[in-house]
Parts: C-alpha cells; sequence; structure tokens
C-alpha cells in the first residue's frame, strides 16, 4: 500500500513540475491549475499543521490538561481572536491591538540583539590591525575590507555635496558595491541553477530512474 | 534568420535544460576546490572532542532541499565520524522531516548510532529568536518531549544538556527567517556557543560578513558548491558532488550567453551607427 501511494505521489509530483515548466514556453492552463492547486493545498496544508503542531500542543491541551495552571495562556488566545477580527470591516479596528503588542515586543526583542550583532560586532570586526595577519594575501584582504567599508558607507553620505577628494571616496564605495552586486547576482544564478537540478534530478532520477 | 525574442528565450530555455540534463545522466566527476569558509566549518566539527554534544537546525523546507540537505547529510555523518552526539532542532515546521530523511539516509552506513544516545530529533519549535532565547535558559522548557514523545528526562543523550551552554557547536541550515542569524545573534552573541552553518547561495553574500575577527560565525556553506566542497573534505561521494557537474556546466553555459548577448546589442548599435 505505501508502495503504490509513493508511486502515485511520485507520478503527481512529475506530473505538476512538467505543467509549472510549460509556462516557459507559454502560458497556459496546465501551468495555471498547478499554480491554483499548489496555492490551495499549501494554505490547507499551513492551516491544518497550524491547528495541530502549534494550537493544540500549545493552547488547547494545556487548557485541557490543567486550566487554572495556564490560566495566563488565556491571554495570547483572546489576542489571537482579536487578530481575526480584521476580517470584519466594522470590528477591525480591534485587531490593531494585538498588532501593536506584537510590533512592540518585537522591536524590544530584537533592538539590543540587533544593535550588538549588526553594529557593534560588525563594527569591532573592521577595527582590526590590517597588518597583524600572516600572509600577503591576508594583509591585502584585510586593507580591502577596511577601505571598501569606508568608501561603501561614504557613498551613502548624503548631507555635504560630494566633489573633489570626497567624489574620488564615493566612486571607490561605488566600486566597491558594484563588486559585491555581481558576487550577489553570481550566487543567485548558483541558487536558481540548484532549484532546476533539483528538479531535474527528481525526474530523471525517481520518477524516470535514468539516474543511476 | 531572425529569431523574435520568444523565441530565443526559447531556445536558452532548451539548451539550458538539455545542459543541466545530460551531465546529471552522465557524470564528468569535476572536482572542485575546497574554499577558506567551508574548512572553517569543517574544523570546527574535527576538532570538536568525542562524546560533545552539537546541535544541528534544519530551518529550511523541500523547496530549499536540493542545497541545503546535502549540507545536513555530510554534517550529521562528520559529527558521527568524530562520535559526537547529535540533537537535531527546527526553527521550520518541515525541518522535522528533512531531519529524519537526513538521518535515515546516514544510518545506512552508521547501524551502530541508536537513537536518543548517539541523535535525538527534538522537532518543531515555533518562535524563532525567542525560542533560541528559552534553549538558552532552559532546554527541556522548550522541548518537553521528543518527536517520538519521549519525555526528555528519559532520553540519555540529554542526561547532562540542561542548556545551551552545555552544547559544543550549532550549526543551522538556513533557507530564510528564523535561521541562521537568530542562531548567531542569540547562541553566539548572547551565550557564546560557536555557531556554524549553511544557507542556499542566494543568502550567502549577505552572511559572509559574519565570518569575521568575532568570528560570529565559524564557517559558513553556501549553496550547492559548498555543500560539495564538505563532501570532498569528509569523503564521501553525496549527492552535492554529483550535482556539481551539472551546476558548472549551467554556469559556463551562462557566461557564454551574456557574452554572446553582449555581442549582439554592440552589433546592433553598430549597425545603427552607420
Amino acid at each position: 500500500m505505501i508502495s503504490i501511494m509513493n508511486t502515485i505521489g511520485i507520478w503527481l509530483a512529475a506530473f505538476f513540475t512538467l505543467c509549472i515548466f510549460s509556462f516557459l514556453y507559454k502560458d497556459n492552463p496546465f501551468y495555471k491549475f498547478a499554480e491554483q492547486v499548489f496555492v490551495g493545498l499549501s494554505a490547507a496544508y499551513w492551516l491544518v499543521y497550524i491547528i495541530y503542531s502549534i494550537m493544540v500542543p500549545n493552547l488547547f491541551a494545556k487548557l485541557a490538561t490543567d486550566f487554572s495552571g495556564n490560566i495566563i495562556l488565556l491571554i495570547p488566545a483572546a489576542l489571537g481572536l482579536m487578530m481575526l477580527m480584521r476580517i470584519h470591516p466594522k470590528m477591525q479596528w480591534i485587531s490593531r491591538y494585538p498588532i501593536a503588542i506584537m510590533v512592540g515586543t518585537t522591536a524590544g526583542i530584537s533592538m539590543l540583539r540587533y544593535m550588538k550583532s549588526d553594529i557593534l560586532q560588525q563594527l569591532t570586526a573592521t577595527m582590526i590591525n590590517p597588518f597583524a595577519a600572516d600572509t600577503p594575501a591576508e594583509i591585502a584582504g584585510n586593507l580591502l575590507m577596511i577601505i571598501g567599508t569606508i568608501c561603501g558607507v561614504y557613498f551613502f553620505y548624503f548631507s555635504k555635496k560630494q566633489e573633489g577628494v570626497s567624489k574620488a571616496v564615493s566612486k571607490v564605495g561605488i566600486w566597491f558595491l558594484m563588486v559585491s552586486f555581481g558576487a550577489t547576482f553570481g550566487y543567485t544564478v548558483m541558487a536558481r541553477i540548484s532549484l532546476l537540478i533539483g528538479r531535474l534530478d527528481f525526474l530523471l532520477g525517481d520518477w524516470l530512474h535514468l539516474i543511476k | 534568420m531572425k529569431l523574435s525574442v520568444l523565441a530565443e528565450r526559447r531556445i536558452i530555455y532548451l539548451v539550458l535544460f538539455v545542459a543541466v540534463a545530460l551531465p546529471l545522466l552522465f557524470p564528468i566527476g569535476w572536482k572542485t576546490e575546497v574554499s577558506g569558509y567551508t574548512q572553517m566549518v569543517y574544523d570546527l566539527v574535527e576538532n570538536t572532542p568525542e562524546n560533545e554534544v552539537v546541535i544541528i537546525s534544519f530551518d529550511y523546507d523541500p523547496s530549499t532541499m536540493t542545497e541545503l540537505q546535502p549540507m545536513g547529510e555530510a554534517m550529521i555523518e562528520h559529527a558521527f565520524k568524530r562520535k559526537q552526539k547529535i540533537i537535531a532542532t527546527a526553527l521550520w515546521p518541515m525541518g522535522v522531516q528533512m531531519a529524519e530523511q537526513a538521518f535515515d539516509k546516514v544510518l545506512k552506513d552508521y547501524h551502530d548510532k541508536q537513537r536518543g544516545v548517539d541523535y535525538v530529533n527534538l522537532g518543531y519549535k515555533v518562535g524563532g529568536m525567542v525560542t533560541i532565547q528559552a534553549m538558552g535558559r532552559d532546554l527541556k522548557e522548550v522541548f518537553p518531549t521528543d518527536t517520538r514523545n519521549t519525555p526528555y528526562e528519559e532520553i540519555p543523550l540529554l542526561m547532562n544538556v540542561r542548556r545551551l551552554k552545555d552544547i559544543a557547536w550549532v550549526s543551522s541550515l538556513s533557507s530564510g527567517v528564523p535561521g541562521l542569524k537568530e542562531w548567531m545573534m542569540v547562541a553566539r552573541d548572547s551565550y557564546n556557543v560557536p555557531v556554524t552553518g549553511g544557507c542556499t547561495a542566494v543568502s550567502a553574500p549577505g552572511f559572509f560578513p559574519y565570518v569575521n575577527e568575532q568570528q560570529q560565525l565559524t564557517g559558513l556553506l553556501g549553496g550547492l558548491k559548498a555543500a560539495s566542497e564538505y563532501e570532498s573534505l569528509i569523503g564521501r561521494l553525496g549527492s552535492a558532488t554529483t550535482k556539481m557537474d551539472a551546476q558548472s556546466i549551467a554556469h559556463l553555459l551562462i557566461l557564454i550567453f551574456i557574452a554572446l548577448g553582449n555581442i549582439k546589442v554592440f552589433a546592433a548599435k553598430r549597425r545603427k551607427n552607420k
């Protein structure tokens, strides 16, 4: 039985993969069908998953087993229900309260951590002695990092007209930014090709059994 | 013969399709050079003593498994080889199944490894950064049971593990938020636990600055190429290695297409000027 279900699953996955690939030729009913099935299935899957993996163990089961001990859980439950009021146009305003609490809490939790990890630690990592490295390549790398950081940040300094020396610094900053965009583009290409490889690997391997 | 833009695009898709398919069917076996970032990840696992407990967090779903699953399998195998104990967690719901699949695959070569003794899957927990913060205080509070409903205190591997400080290193295989960055911000920057991991190639440039003097990240596996590098370091012929041939051919082809596109634009400009 498991084997039959597995085979049906593989054939369905292959069918939907080909439906999605058909868009590369042109938009067509097969593509639209696959797209809508995907959106519908995903929404249904997540709804069921959230109910059984988050709501039931973290809320309903705890309240059912020890209501008085977990009475505090009624607060997030009420906030969740208030969030759903967005559906009703006249009661939409109620949802603003849980959203405000969420935004405030997230900002409070994240602010210090981002300040430490993204600003302080990153600044400290740039404040190094570039000549303390072991090899000439590492020294060159350190110098490039320091110059690139200073010039790149300076490019975004708009309070003063950039001319003369400051224009030159800004130009160097643009060059560093361009190189980083190029590297990012290269990595993006690699990621997209990986997705194609994954699908072809499935079609040629799991479905057609052509890959040994 | 002049082709329409649409026809040209279709030809490109077809050629790319064939170029990726052929190396999958007939592998070439090209070798990839190991980068410094991958070597750092390898060294971290390699230099961690035996019997230490480590966390591998599967923070992705099937949409990115081509890139991240080989990393997960390779890291599990490496940790098993070094006789380290693995706790699998997931900040993404489907990460639980990804972890199970990875363990199933690696365990085919490691029959002696036992669930609960050498590895455990604690499953998914919602909350991202807040969850990791709670793990820093008390792991049992966050994961009272594993995925098979075995209570925390009955799992031998977890006997001496109370909080994140008891973990030798954390590896997050991450395809978005929550993931590697959250682990780094809390586990590394707050609890001083070495954090490493892997991410999709798209997000790799955003993570590289964290591999720095402050060791916010101890190395990074970025995309399929890094996964194949890691496989070669541990001597495993995994799926990333076999897929890198297709990746390399596709990159060469794209370079050729970029060159052809530029030649075409220059030729058109020249014709216009004449």
